[in-house]
């Protein structure tokens, strides 16, 4: 029972690129996932009865099953139609299809949020519908998903590991390849935690203080 | 090279029962553990608030393949004793609920108003007595369905088990899979068992959410 | 020819029929004041004649053009027209002032320079202009409403429609609001009134519309209209108010 960290410095420039990939990976996944998001909200609330209905079982069946599954259906499965796509890239895929059934969800609920009478209000000004969706919608909308939009996105960062099972790149993966040097499977994993918590809590900093300064009219609690 | 067969899905069937353990271990022993962090997170001792402020933070920091590779890989190597699989990826899946839960629990109990404390404390009982006959009963229908819709996350979270070698529904899937050769059938046999146990869930999750807001 | 004339509008929601055939003129420089029960239809009405709802058959004309929901007439109309919500529905994003500066600016009425002094114009009309910086929250019921009121007054419209601008306010702020619309009336605004505020219409209208089951059941000046009723209707009205 005695700790040695000692090893892992050696692998330091590995852990360091193993972050920078799962930040890339969730970087990724969180925008294209968000694409997907505000273009299903929109085609959900005003597209043709086929595509909304396309919207709904996509939703739900990304929603009620693992993205384990998902991610190896897209990396086992794609190839059987000649689409080979290497480990990172059927990763990047997996997780914005992933994502984007949470964030379709998010959006669609924040503009929900927005009540009729200040769309109302808007046209009554001789605003036209975009104009109105720009500078009266749209902000109060995105201080309504943002807690729900942010944490999201924390689980999506954590949810990245998951790349490790097709031996994507990522943080996770640097952990398993230096365990198999070192055999040192307490402190890999305990450093490998460690840095996603590290990874966490900046995120969850960053939003705090992005949302302090993005949100900063007065709401009625 | 084979074809997938009756006895492929049968042994999907037999691992599915797996899932269920595990599910019932995360739960069983991670909804003690959720319910006296809730409490700690609202009691007057700030200490205690802090500790469970700490845990949960943590807990939800880390991604659960790291909790269950550091409960089955880590630990036991540190403490130099052999762990059985299933204590391993139970306690990783307790600390996993407990975290989750007790942040969905405590959002229930302050959902509740203040005036209801007031109005129990009142009656002359102690605080505990407020809370159990009370507030609880009022928590638990606010709570319930995102209590639900965290089965849901938990179901689809067993299948990383997969990755310690547990032979879950997930696991069962890869080994038909890597025999077959026929993932896009096993793969897709194996979403539609989760999906068939996760989609009643939302519904039910669903519809006491609505029944919730417009009670209100 | 009248600033606004109302023929023959007919309005259901569903299988309602909320407005069965009105029919009514509003004149430059009238102030309008339109009294009856709940579902009468009041507010229907106030809110066809700048095509928040689209009537369903005749005809509203403003300034001798037909009311129609097509999007470029319909920005030049609700130029012209303005209208204040009971809910105020101010923007709770944007400060007071970008409140009010908002549309003039985005329709072209006002530049970005100009906005400011535009907003102070309008806010001294109503009383405001100290709050010039605040946020909607931070103000009162009856003050959200005097800013609902200037952001209105800031397109410059030749019409104004007041829906029931007093109905969510506590009674102590209701004077206050109704004072600004007094200064607005005697300085010559276009003014028509949805209202439960017998006195203000009694004292400030020039011309009282009694709406009933989806009709204008009767019309005149505020003397004729409340020490003469002439049908049942009006008569028991008056009565369940005083």
């Amino acid at each position: 029972m005695n700790l040695n960290f000692q090893q892992l410095w050696r692998y330091q420039d590995q852990f360091i690129e193993g972050v920078i990939l799962t930040v890339t990976l969730t970087g990724i996944a969180a925008v294209a996932g968000t694409l997907i998001g505000l273009s299903g909200a929109i085609l959900g609330r005003s597209g043709p009865q086929p595509v909304r209905w396309f919207i709904r079982s996509y939703i739900e069946i990304i929603r009620n099953t693992p993205a384990l599954i998902q991610i190896f259906l897209i990396f086992f499965v794609l190839p059987t139609f000649g689409l080979k796509l290497p480990p990172f890239e059927a990763a990047s895929v997996a997780l914005s299809i992933y994502f984007g059934a949470y964030a379709i969800e998010i959006i669609r609920s924040g503009l929900d949020t927005i009540p009729r009478s200040q769309i109302e209000a808007g046209a009554s000004l001789g605003l036209s519908r975009w104009e109105v969706f720009r500078h009266i919608v749209l902000a109060p909308a995105l201080r309504n998903i943002y807690p729900s939009f942010t944490s999201q996105f924390v689980l999506l960062l954590l949810g990245t590991s998951i790349a490790s099972q097709i031996s994507a790149e990522e943080l996770f993966h640097t952990g398993s390849f230096v365990e198999s040097r070192t055999y040192r499977s307490f402190e890999v994993y305990a450093v490998v935690c460690a840095i996603y918590f590290a990874l966490t809590m900046a995120f969850k900093g960053a939003f705090a203080v992005i949302g302090r300064l993005a949100f900063r009219w007065p709401v009625r609690r | 090279m084979r074809i997938f067969t009756t006895s492929d899905l049968f042994s999907l069937f037999a691992a599915l029962q797996w899932t269920i353990v595990l599910v019932t271990l995360a739960i069983a022993l991670g909804a003690p553990l959720a319910l006296a962090l809730a409490l700690m997170r609202i009691s007057k001792i700030a200490p205690l608030r802090w500790i469970a402020a700490a845990y949960l933070q943590l807990v939800q920091g880390i991604p659960l393949l790291g909790l269950l590779m550091f409960f089955y890989f880590g630990v036991p190597v540190f403490l130099g004793i052999q762990v059985p699989a299933i204590v391993a990826v139970g306690i990783a899946f307790a600390a996993y609920s407990s975290a989750f839960l007790g942040e969905i629990w405590r959002g229930g109990i302050q959902a509740v108003k203040q005036a209801q404390w007031e109005a129990a404390s009142s009656l002359g009982i102690t605080r505990w007595q407020q809370f159990r006959y009370v507030i609880a009963p009022q928590a638990l229908r606010i709570a319930l369905p995102a209590t639900i819709g965290f089965l849901v996350q938990l179901i689809k979270g067993t299948s990383l088990a997969s990755v310690v070698g547990f032979v879950e529904l997930a696991r069962a899937g890869q080994l038909a899979s890597a025999a077959t050769f026929q993932p896009l059938l096993v793969y897709s046999v194996v979403a539609a068992i989760y999906f068939a146990m996760c989609f009643p869930l939302t519904i039910w999750s669903r519809s006491l959410e609505a029944r919730l807001n417009g009670a209100r | 020819m009248a600033l606004v004339e109302i023929r023959d509008v007919r309005k259901s929601f569903g299988a309602n029929e909320v407005l069965k055939g009105v029919s009514l003129d509003i004149n430059e420089g009238e102030i309008v004041t339109i009294i009856g029960r709940s579902g009468s239809g009041k507010s229907t009405l106030l809110r066809c004649i700048n095509a928040l709802e689209q009537v369903d058959g005749g005809e509203i004309r403003v300034e001798g053009k037909a009311v129609r929901t097509d999007m470029q007439d319909l920005r030049q109309l609700r130029q012209r027209v303005g209208i204040v919500f009971q809910a105020f529905n101010l923007f709770p994003h944007l400060t007071v002032e970008k409140n009010i500066t908002l549309a003039p600016v985005l329709t072209g009425k006002s530049n970005k320079q100009e906005a400011r002094q535009l907003a102070i114009d309008v806010l001294e009309r109503v009383g405001l202009a100290e709050k010039i910086d605040a946020y909607p929250e931070q103000l009162s019921g009856g003050q959200q409403q005097r800013v609902a009121i200037a952001r209105c007054l800031a397109m410059a419209p030749h019409l104004m429609l007041f829906d029931e601008v007093t109905s969510a306010l506590d009674p102590e702020l209701v004077g206050e609001v109704l004072k600004v619309m007094e200064d607005m009336a005697r300085q010559g605004m276009t003014m028509v009134l949805v209202t439960h505020e017998m006195g203000f219409a009694r004292d400030v209208a020039s011309k009282i519309v009694f709406m009933h089951e989806g009709r204008v059941w009767e019309q005149g000046t505020p003397s004729e209209l409340f020490a003469n009723p002439q049908t049942p209707e009006l008569k028991s009205f008056i009565s369940s108010i005083k």
